[in-house]
């Protein structure tokens, strides 16, 4: 009988209890407004605002203005004469552009896939119990670091000039110079060897994916009796598949853009050899101040490079492998 | 078996010989270019071997000379720290405050302005020169003397490339360091200062030092918004230098340009490792 009551008295206290925390908290409820529950639930909106003004300042608002400029004769010391599709005709029709851009595909189908697969394959080594990994890997990483500077590009101009480095180990083997950059058709090649010297950062990510690859794979396949070489090409690759992707996807963008090397090593020639798409737009926007005609040329550019990563997207449900999730 | 570990072995050999070899292409330009700048000017072309039975100093003393009576290489460098440096910073903090907001908040329209975010890393820096050109020009900003164009973009996460990077990095730091900071009182802000940035130190390393290499780098960037001599950055005094004697004096064309990326160095040097988790850490996960 004693207990009844007491457990009525206490969910009494506990009914009050909870009827006086309803009371406080329609009253707390009440104090709050709209604004300031918009305000409490999009805070975090606070912390990206500089970032977001910088993207409409910076990127957006010229990403659209180039669009606009690039069907007008816009110049930027005699401002817009006339509108219309001029531009994007004149780029069709030039030869020298056109050829330019032929210029910019074989440079982009000669470094990207080299890169990669030299990066792979270095990776695929490292990846064994080596020792001293960390000082390859500092060694193979060196150039990606500094290779975007001017001194490297002169030090490449140092290496494959006629009277060069390169030739002078040739001759000390007794074999004859090449003349790499004053050759039409050594001097691209060279440009490109700058950007495959650089593969370091695409193989330190390939590196990562192979150490991701679960051992018991290998190990199964190697009780199955699948040579190394079986078993890189149906467990490791398709398993490192994303990194490929992506670093397939990055190594494109840059290499379509790519202008520091041809600028400082050849300046575009010999004969137009090495006149990559990107230095043809600095030429006409910073050279002749031809701003419409330079964005028109820069859309050209961009619209190939997202084809080209569009293909790249699309293509990925037939390649890459993204775990058993998806 | 013995077959089997003998194959093994060899292979060993192997495997080290490739990557000496190829250690030995990456690091030997570099190495020549080092001893190249203590050869004489016909001396330089003449061997293949980075050292000299007579060194001379004549490429660093040349190195030192003004160029055009207004800059010299130390001016060049001090220009380009003065614009890298505020850069560093800046980025640093834009970019952690953007990811902060992306990483642990929910408000409206984030997926979109992510995805936007994300866009932005596959947007052709080409295509963005001549617009970009034609804003900053309309500012009054080309050739400002306290680089404008190349700081102040940076005050705004422009690189979104580290923002990607510290959001991915954040999502290895578990909620609950927030939330336990948050019952004990603190703002959001202060949870970002006291809890989120020294467990987020290693992004926010890699972010700064990635960074400082970029845009001591940087080529295009001076080339477009730097016009008067006295405020050239090493990267264009190297160009120039290259360009004003064509295949005389390379000793101290090669002495300026090692002089030019010695920071560079000491700094990759320092933290090679932060670049390699960098690197690693940016990317999809394999």
């Amino acid at each position: 009988m004693a207990d009844t009551t007491e457990v009525k008295i206490v969910s009494d206290s506990v009914t009050a209890e909870a009827r006086a925390r309803k009371e406080n908290r329609k009253k707390v409820s009440n104090e709050p407004s709209k604004l300031e529950k918009f305000w409490k639930n999009n805070f975090g909106f606070m912390f990206i605002l500089v970032w977001l003004v910088g993207f409409l300042i910076f990127r957006l608002y010229p990403f659209i203005s180039s669009f606009i400029y690039s069907f007008s004769d816009f110049h930027l010391f005699k401002g817009i004469q006339e509108w219309g599709l001029m531009n994007y005709e004149d780029i069709f029709t030039d030869k020298k552009i056109m050829s330019s851009l032929g210029t910019t595909f074989a440079y982009s189908f000669i470094t990207v896939p080299m890169k990669l697969i030299f990066a792979l394959f270095i990776a695929y080594i490292l990846n064994y119990k080596i020792k001293g990994v960390n000082l390859f890997r500092t060694a193979y990483y060196i150039p990606s670091i500094l290779g975007g500077s001017v001194a490297i590009a002169v030090l490449w101009k140092a290496l494959f000039r006629d009277e060069g480095v390169i030739n002078a180990i040739l001759g000390f083997f007794g074999a004859e110079g090449v003349n790499w950059l004053s050759d039409p058709d050594y001097a691209l090649f060279i440009i490109s060897l700058l950007r495959v010297w650089q593969f370091g950062s695409a193989m330190v990510l390939f590196l990562a994916a192979l150490k991701n690859v679960p051992v018991e794979l290998y190990e199964a396949a190697t009780i199955d009796g699948a040579s190394k070489a079986r078993q890189f090409f149906s467990i490791t690759l398709p398993l490192i598949t994303p990194v490929v992707f992506y670093n397939l996807v990055t190594q494109l963008c840059q290499a379509f853009q790519e202008f520091n090397g041809p600028y400082i090593i050849t300046q575009g020639g010999p004969r137009g050899a090495t006149t990559l798409f990107s230095l043809l737009i600095y030429n006409r926007a910073f050279g002749q101040y031809e701003m419409g005609m330079a964005s028109a040329m820069a859309w050209v550019l961009f619209i190939i490079v997202m084809v080209l990563s569009v293909i790249a997207f699309l293509s990925q449900k037939y390649w890459v492998y993204y775990g058993d999730e998806k | 078996m013995e077959n089997y570990t003998l194959r093994k072995k060899i292979g060993t050999v192997v495997k080290y010989i490739i990557l000496i070899a190829v250690g030995f292409v990456m690091v030997y330009p570099l190495i020549w270019m080092v001893g190249a700048t203590f050869k004489t000017n016909n001396e330089i072309f003449s061997s293949m071997s980075p050292f000299t039975a007579n060194p001379t100093l004549d490429g660093y003393k040349n190195a030192m000379n003004n160029y055009g009576g207004e800059i010299n290489i130390w001016k060049a460098m001090l220009n380009t720290y003065s614009y890298v440096l505020p850069k560093v910073v800046f980025t640093v903090i834009s970019c952690t405050l953007t990811a902060y907001g992306f990483g642990r908040f929910n408000f409206k329209g984030k997926n979109l302005l992510f995805s936007v975010l994300m866009a932005t890393l596959f947007l052709p820096q080409v295509v963005m020169n001549v617009p970009q050109f034609i804003l900053y020009n309309n500012f009054g900003w080309v050739d400002s003397p306290i680089y404008l164009p190349l700081i102040i973009p940076s005050l705004f996460a422009f690189d979104t490339y580290f923002v990607f990077m510290m959001v991915q990095f954040l999502r290895g730091i578990p909620r609950e360091l927030d939330e336990a900071a948050t019952i004990d009182g603190c703002n959001p802000i202060q949870t970002l200062v006291l809890v989120i940035c020294p467990m987020l130190k290693p992004a926010i390393v890699s972010c700064a030092l990635f960074q400082f290499m970029w845009s001591s780098n940087d080529f295009m960037g001076p080339l477009l918004y730097v016009k008067t001599p006295t405020r050239y950055p090493a990267t264009i005094f190297v160009k120039l230098s290259m360009d004003a004697d064509t295949g005389f004096d390379w000793n101290r064309v090669l002495a300026v340009s090692l002089i030019s990326i010695i920071p560079s160095l000491v700094v990759f040097f320092c933290a090679q490792r932060n670049f390699v988790d960098g690197i690693s850490a940016g990317s999809v996960k394999g």
